[in-house]
């Protein structure tokens, strides 16, 4: 477990960037083993969600990026040494796709062990942020992998007008993040049924 | 003595006495309210009357010891306010991806770069913003080439710019107002300060207290002419009282006193109006109990840029 200085310095930077407001909808966080998972709109993403936890949980608490985008120079450094990411490659679209998912999500289920909860982005890739898109079935594969996980849907507001897809420089407008009540597995529920409620735990979690 | 720490002015600490002295009195009439009201209706009004009292201990706090630093120390105090302003306000207006770098522009180059012109005492500051900024802003979003509601979109940043970046900046450009026979002077900001925020609250005590007539009901259900009458001569009289923190004669300083609180009353609709616009309360939830920064702010946007144009025609050298 890495719980360092530097980490509460990016963490209070990436704070005072997007502005971030965080919210519990069903009261302060507990210290399981979880999954946080979150509508993707925006490279900072996992920075804010892994910022906004509190630092015990934050310090226990992995989050998963593209290794494509993670894995160069500075960014690295950052992704290793602070964020302690799992850095994976992202699904292609080719025939060793279905095998290379699968020994993704192993690799990520070893990465995590008994200790480290995550962070995930189920849509796959960053959206426009005014639709949430439909769940990849990685968060279910590692459900059944892992089945007493908790799973805390989060919705993230406005990092989509910080740091859109494609810009290099953020602009320093407030976002929002809004964590809901901790859902459970059910490893009886249907695949589609199980993303299906997944998506609108996250969806349910938008105001107005 | 360091440079930039000048000796302690007299009149100066006068003043901010006084205010600490206020802040007394206030601190204490909340606490007697909470404990001698035990009516549940008014329980809310008390409980959030306290919330703004103590802010303004920390927000009396700030300003003072940045007048105390010297004009840097305000300049930074502004400029902060200016940034955490423009990013409350580009918030709640609706943007486009398209208009990105345009946005990164306000925040980045023109933001500092009015702030850094004051600190050369360059007057060109004046026109910066409203030249170049307005033209820059529309030429950037044109450059990008998304054309739905353009114009909208323009307007809607360059005011942000003008009211958070441009007309604030003015009230730390008063410190670089050379007066004959008085100087550039922090007084001159403080009496500005003083008499725009003691508008602001004794409009807010006298609602409270006699409020029955609404001015616009439509913008505001707070803002009623007991309220504003009896504010807006109470923060003159109060201001004239203050004359000797200016280079003002006394005759002066209550008709600029009077314009100092009816610019504020102006403000604080205007900015009360865009929230009622874009389906808000409040601009955000920095300061406890008064809202965003912008909620504080909204008097000094039109005050500040009137009062300084107004002492360096009549006053400057």
């Amino acid at each position: 477990m890495k719980v360092s200085a530097l980490g509460g310095i990016v963490a209070g930077a990436a704070r005072f960037i997007s502005g971030v407001q965080a919210s519990w909808r069903d009261g302060a966080p507990q210290l399981r083993q979880s999954v946080f998972f979150a509508n993707h709109t925006s490279h900072l993403d996992f920075v804010v969600l892994w910022a906004s936890l509190p630092a015990d949980i934050r310090a226990r608490t992995r989050p998963v990026a593209a290794q494509d985008y993670w894995d160069r120079g500075l960014r690295r450094a950052l992704a290793v040494n602070v964020f302690n990411a799992v850095l994976v490659p992202r699904s292609g679209e080719d025939r060793a796709r279905e095998s290379r998912a699968r020994s993704t999500i192993d690799r990520i289920a070893a990465e995590m062990g008994d200790e480290y909860s995550l962070i995930i982005f189920p849509e796959g890739t960053r959206g426009t942020g005014e639709s949430v898109a439909p769940f990849k079935s990685g968060l279910y594969h590692l459900c059944l992998k892992k089945p007493g996980l908790q799973l805390v849907p989060a919705f993230i507001e406005n990092l989509n007008r910080v740091l859109p897809k494609g810009q290099f420089l953020p602009v320093p407008l407030i976002s929002r993040i809004t964590f809901g009540a901790p859902a459970s597995f059910d490893p009886l529920e249907p695949k589609l049924e199980f993303l299906a409620r997944m998506r609108d735990a996250v969806c349910g979690l938008k105001e107005r | 003595m360091m440079p930039g720490l000048h000796a302690p002015d007299q009149k100066l600490l006068w003043a901010c006495g006084g205010i600490l002295g206020l802040l007394v009195v206030a601190t204490i009439v909340g606490h007697v309210m909470r404990l001698a009201i035990g009516n549940l209706a008014a329980e809310g009004t008390i409980a959030n009357l306290n919330q703004r009292i103590g802010s303004w201990w920390v927000m009396c706090a700030i300003f003072g010891s940045t007048l105390v630093v010297g004009p840097t120390g305000s300049l930074v105090l502004f400029g902060l306010i200016s940034f955490l302003a423009l990013r409350e306000y580009l918030t709640l207006i609706p943007t486009r991806r398209a208009d990105h770098h345009t946005l990164f522009w306000t925040f980045f180059i023109f933001t500092p770069l009015q702030y850094y012109l004051l600190a050369l005492k360059w007057l060109g500051f004046f026109i910066v913003i409203p030249v170049y900024g307005f033209l820059f802003i529309p030429a950037a979003m044109a450059l990008a080439g998304d054309t739905q509601s353009f114009l909208e979109r323009a307007a809607k940043i360059q005011w942000g710019l003008m009211i958070c970046v441009y007309c604030l900046s003015y009230a730390p450009a008063l410190l670089t107002l050379d007066i004959p026979g008085f100087g550039p002077d922090a007084k001159l900001l403080l009496f500005l300060v003083i008499v725009d925020q003691i508008n602001d609250v004794l409009q807010y005590v006298f609602g409270k207290l006699f409020g029955r007539h609404q001015i616009v009901p439509s913008i505001s259900p707070n803002k009623t002419w007991e309220g504003f009458v009896g504010g807006t001569l109470s923060a003159t009289a109060i201001g004239t009282a203050l004359w000797w923190l200016t280079p003002f004669s006394l005759p002066a300083a209550a008709a600029i006193s009077l314009t100092i609180a009816l610019l504020g009353f102006a403000g604080g609709l205007v900015m009360s109006a865009i929230k009622r616009d874009l389906g808000v309360k409040d601009y955000g939830n920095l300061i406890g109990g008064h809202g965003g920064i912008l909620d504080r702010m909204d008097s000094l946007i039109f005050a500040a840029p009137v009062f300084f144009h107004i002492v360096r025609f009549f006053y400057g050298s």
